[in-house]
Order: structure tokens, then sequence, then C-alpha cells
């Protein structure tokens, strides 16, 4: 009994491992690469206990900016001399090499105090750009990685990392230990590691997203049997239903200052787009029409909304103040065009274009009204610009999967991002930078 | 043999356990109960699927149970984009509201389903629209509303798991769940 004992709690601790394992998402870049700026990432010195630092910073560092198309690492094979500080560096082996740019770095530990520091050089000029040395517990060693890498993509780029900021996920997968399909919220790293688990549930979830200080998501649960509104704390996992109304409950967006969620409710009869105001739960309807009206976005000075409506017969996008009036037509190319987002400088919004049997992610530039569309898949939906507003995160179909993936705002480099165990992902909502 | 089974039994029951302690502990929402009409999990554990036992028990008497009746037909099918009810559909919402015309304590529930193409929420609306529709048929040929639930899935539980218009004809559906 036991030993019986004992499996049982060996099994379910395997249970519960292979659970987290699954949620995890690997990535990789399915187009472009050409024309990124090279850069000589050496592996970091290592002082402390064991062979290796628990994480590899180098290595993280350089997936980062490799995903990001702005950057093609050199490969480590092809690098001269492993310098881990500015003294050990001979700026010809790296000019030799053809990288403008080289990273040096190391770590040291005592006990669970790592420090970490790290430099970026200027191979011609034959000088430092910038560095910095880190205090951390063993835990924070992805996040440095990740800080460097957004202080290297600025300091190189002109423009904000966003290589520590995290993506929302819905996953939808069948067990195999009971043959059924379970539905789940999931956050993690942009770069699929650390997955935590937001919500699951037997019954559909969708539509997250995320509040303006990337504390809380809101998403839409049919785990009472029809569509609510949940708000969920990230870090305390405390809810709280926000809108459960009858009928459709949908849709929710945050406010760019946290203080409203726009929505798609219809208990009026059809799906019209509301103002709720958070603290409170006073509700403002914006749109009264007998058409379709619904996924609502805020621009992020907070005083429009895009939204999508079937009013002129099929689904296309309009704009409305955000304290009501009269609703404009935005899109006019294609038949189906649907659940747009602004960028993060409002100058453009992302949204599904669609003709019947192909739907991608489109872009649209609203002063010219000019519309590039990025992809060409079959089946994408959810698209959001990442907070620096050089990436579109989106979700498509792939051998039978829904997957999720990002594309550059120039179409130029695209990554497919899936789970590691069978099953669909799904709905990626970018999360905002975080301090 | 018999240990063996035994610790079969405590296994089975410990992975269930585990499916259903797995959400996050901390809030207080639980994994939501087995469904009858969910087209995408068909236990093979049914041992745990009471829901089945009572649905057979409630239509043993009634000629909702005869797979020859037209009542047998429970969906209805709609073209993309649309919510129009078609001709086909429309034979079969009449013998539904017939028999609850007829017996006017039954109420039943009309899911509102879409396609994969196009957006999730405008599916949901989609889905709900058409299950409007269906409504309004079976209101005029008699039925009270109070016996009339609507809820949308939208996309979220497709009849079939395809990404091709087989699949996707089977989806855009509204089914009438007594």
């Amino acid at each position: 009994m036991n030993v019986l004992r004992t499996w049982v709690l060996t099994l379910f601790i395997l249970l519960l491992w292979s659970g987290v394992a699954r949620a995890e998402l690997t990535i990789e870049i399915t187009k472009g690469q050409q024309g990124g700026l090279p850069i000589a990432i050496v592996p970091f010195g290592w002082q402390g206990a064991g062979v290796a630092p628990p994480q590899d910073i180098a290595k993280i560092v350089t997936a980062d900016l490799e995903r990001s198309g702005r950057f093609d690492p050199v490969a480590t094979r092809d690098l001269l001399a492993r310098p881990t500080d500015g003294s050990q560096v001979n700026f010809r082996d790296w000019r030799l090499v053809g990288a403008p740019h080289l990273v040096v770095g190391k770590v040291s530990a005592v006990g669970d105090n790592y420090t970490v520091q790290f430099q970026l050089f200027d191979v011609y000029k034959e000088s430092q750009k910038t560095g910095y040395t880190f205090q951390v517990k063993e835990g924070e060693l992805r996040a440095i990685a990740h800080r460097i890498s957004d202080i290297i993509y600025e300091a190189l780029t002109g423009e904000k990392g966003a290589f520590g900021t995290r993506i929302a996920y819905v996953t939808s997968t069948v067990w195999q230990a009971n043959n059924v399909r379970y539905y789940a919220l999931y956050v993690a790293d942009i770069d699929g590691y650390n997955p935590q688990l937001i919500i699951r549930s037997k019954e559909p979830l969708m539509s997250p997203a995320w509040s303006p200080d990337g504390r809380k998501l809101a998403y839409v649960s049919f785990e009472s049997r029809r569509p609510v509104i949940m708000v969920q704390d990230v870090f305390t996992a405390q809810r709280e239903k926000v809108a459960a109304f009858s009928g459709i409950n949908g849709a929710p967006a945050w406010s760019p200052d946290g203080t409203r969620l726009a929505m798609s409710l219809s208990k009026d009869g059809n799906s019209e787009i509301y103002v709720m105001h958070v603290a409170g739960g006073r509700l403002q309807r914006l749109t009264e029409h007998l058409a379709i009206d619904t996924e609502p976005a805020w621009s992020p000075d907070g005083r429009k909304l895009v939204f999508t409506s079937d009013r002129g017969g099929r689904p296309q996008i309009y704009r409305i103040a955000a304290d009501g009036g009269k609703a404009e037509r935005v899109t006019f190319d294609g038949r189906y065009n649907a659940r747009a987002s602004f960028s993060p400088d409002g100058k453009r919004i992302t949204f599904i274009n669609g003709d019947g049997n192909v739907f991608r992610v489109a872009v649209m530039e609203l002063a010219t009204g000019n519309v590039q569309i990025l992809t060409n898949s079959r089946l994408d939906e959810s698209p959001s610009f990442s907070p620096n507003g050089s990436m579109i995160i989106y979700a498509t179909e792939h051998a039978n999967r829904g997957v999720l993936a990002a594309v550059s705002l120039d179409g130029r480099v695209q990554q497919r991002i899936q789970l590691q165990e069978a099953g669909d992902a799904r709905e990626p909502v970018w999360g905002p930078f975080t301090k | 043999m018999n240990v063996f089974a035994k610790g079969t039994v405590v296994l089975l029951s410990s992975m269930m356990l585990w499916g259903c302690s797995s959400t996050p502990k901390t809030t207080t929402a639980p994994v939501a109960g087995t469904q009858t009409t969910a087209p995408v999990s068909t236990p093979t554990t049914s041992t745990m699927n009471d829901t089945d036992m009572n649905a057979g028990a409630r239509m043993a008497t009634d000629e909702l149970s005869d797979p020859n009746s037209p009542l047998a037909k429970r969906t209805v099918y709609f073209d993309f984009d649309k919510s129009d009810i078609k001709p086909e559909a429309r034979q079969v919402i009449e013998h539904h509201s017939k028999y609850l015309s007829a017996n006017s304590s039954t109420r039943i529930v009309l899911q509102g389903h879409g396609d994969e193409r196009g957006t999730r929420e405008y599916n949901l609306s989609l889905g709900e629209r058409r299950a409007r529709a269906v409504q309004q048929v079976m209101t005029l040929m008699g039925v009270s509303p109070s016996q009339l639930e609507l809820v949308s899935y939208g996309e979220e539980r497709p009849a079939a798991m395809g990404h091709d218009e087989g699949a996707w004809a089977l989806n855009r559906r509204v089914e009438l769940v007594y």
C-alpha cells in the first residue's frame, strides 16, 4: 500500500510536471533575416560553483536579437576569440569576422547572489557603446538577459526593446489522461519561457486583454455556460465577474488609462459597443444599430475607438469618439475587415482582411488609408502590435494546428510560435512595457 | 490481480482528481462540469459521465427519443456570414415548433455556432444572430419565448475539426438542445 502511494505520488508529480511543460512554446523563424545587422555575441564567462551558470545569458540575448529580425548574430563557432571583458578584446579579430558590434560579458556567483556584467563595443571605432553590471538572484537571470537584449537593441536601433514583455494566449488541448478538452489562458515570456497558467476550464475561454499596467487580464469565460467577462489579477490570481448581462458579454478592451473597459454586449437585443467604468460598473452605450457591433479597441490617446460592424452588409472597421456620436467607416478594401487594434503611436491599425476564403493580417496607415497585407497564410486571427510597434503578433493555422505567429511591420521577418505538446494555441496578446 | 485492479482504480481516480485540482489554487472557480452536447469531447472513461444517463432517462418515454422521428434532427445549418433560415432548416424548425407548442412545459436551448473563418468575437455575435433567427421563426410558429433560451458559442465549439468547407459547413449551425 505504501509502495502504491509512493507510486501514485510519483505519477502525480510527473503529470504535474508534464502539465507545465505542455504549455511551453517553441519559436521558429519562418521567413527573412537577410539585411539584419551582424553582431558578435561571445559566450559569457563564468566564475562560480559548477561548470556553467544556470542560464546561458549570451544564448538568450542571441535568440532575442535574432528573433527581432533586425540583427544577424554571428554563429558561435565563427567567433575568433572568447574575451569576457573589454581588456581582452582585440578589435582586429572582430573586424575580420565582419561584425560591426561585439557583446562580451561574464557571470559570477556567491551562493544565490549573481553578478552579471556586459559590454557592447563598436568594433570600428574601437570604443564601448554601453555596459552594465547587475546584481540578481538565480530566478532573475532570464529577465536580466532580456534586459541586456533591450539595452543592446535600443543602443543600436534607437527603438525601445520589448524583450522583457510577456504575451497572454489561449490554448485548447485534449488531455490524454481523461480524453477531455481543456481550454486554458496562459501568460509567458515573449520567447515562450516561464508559462504561467491563469485559468483552465472545460468550457471555452476567449478574448484576453491586458490592463495598461500589465497587472490584470480581462477575458471572456464560458464557465457558466454563457459568455461572461472576468477580470483577473495576474499576480494574485484574484478575479471578479465584471459583466454578466443576458446575452453576449464579449470583446473586453481596456482604456489606455485603465479606468474603463470597452465591450460588446447584446443585452438589448444585439451586439452593441459599451464602455464600463471599472470602479462602480457604470455603463455607457456607444452604438445603437441593428447590425453586429463588436471588437472595440481604443486609440492610444483614449479619445477614439475602432470596432467591427456589419452595418454596411459585411463586417468592416468603423471609428467612433470615446463618448459616442456618429460612427465613420475606416476600411473599404475587401469583403471582410475585422478586429482592428491601434499601433502604440496611434498612426496605424492592424486588422484581419479577408475575402471569404483567406483571412490575413493587414496594416492601414490612418493618415493615407494605405493598406498593406503582411502575411500570405489562410486563416489568420487576432493581430496586435508589440508595445514598441515593431512587430505584430497573431494566430494562424499551420499543419492542422492553431499556432501563434509574429511578423515585422515591414513583413520581412516572420516567426511561428507553437505549443510543444499537441493542441492549439490562439488569441495572443502582447503585454505592455512594465517598469 | 485484485491488487492490480485496485491500484488501477486508485490511479484513475487520482488522475481525475488531479484534473480537477489543477485549476489555479488561488481562484475559487471550479472546472466547469461535463457537457451533454460537446461534440469535441467524447470521454472514454464513461463511468464519470452521469449526464448521459440523465438524458437517457428523461427521453425514454418520449417521441424525442425515437431515432426515426423528425424530431431526431436537431441541427440547422447556415451559409458563411449569414443567418438566413434556409428552406431545409425551416422544416426542421417546424417539427420542433409543433412539439414545443404541444408541450409548453418543455424548454430548449438554441445554441448558435460559426465556422472558424474570420474573427472570434464577430463569430460570437454571428452565432447569436443565428440562434435569434431560429427563435424568431419558432415564436412565429407559436412557441412561447419563455421556452427558448439563446446562447452563442461562436467558433469555440466546432462540431467538425477540419479546416475545409466540409468541416465549416457542419460548424455553421444552430443546435436545438432539449
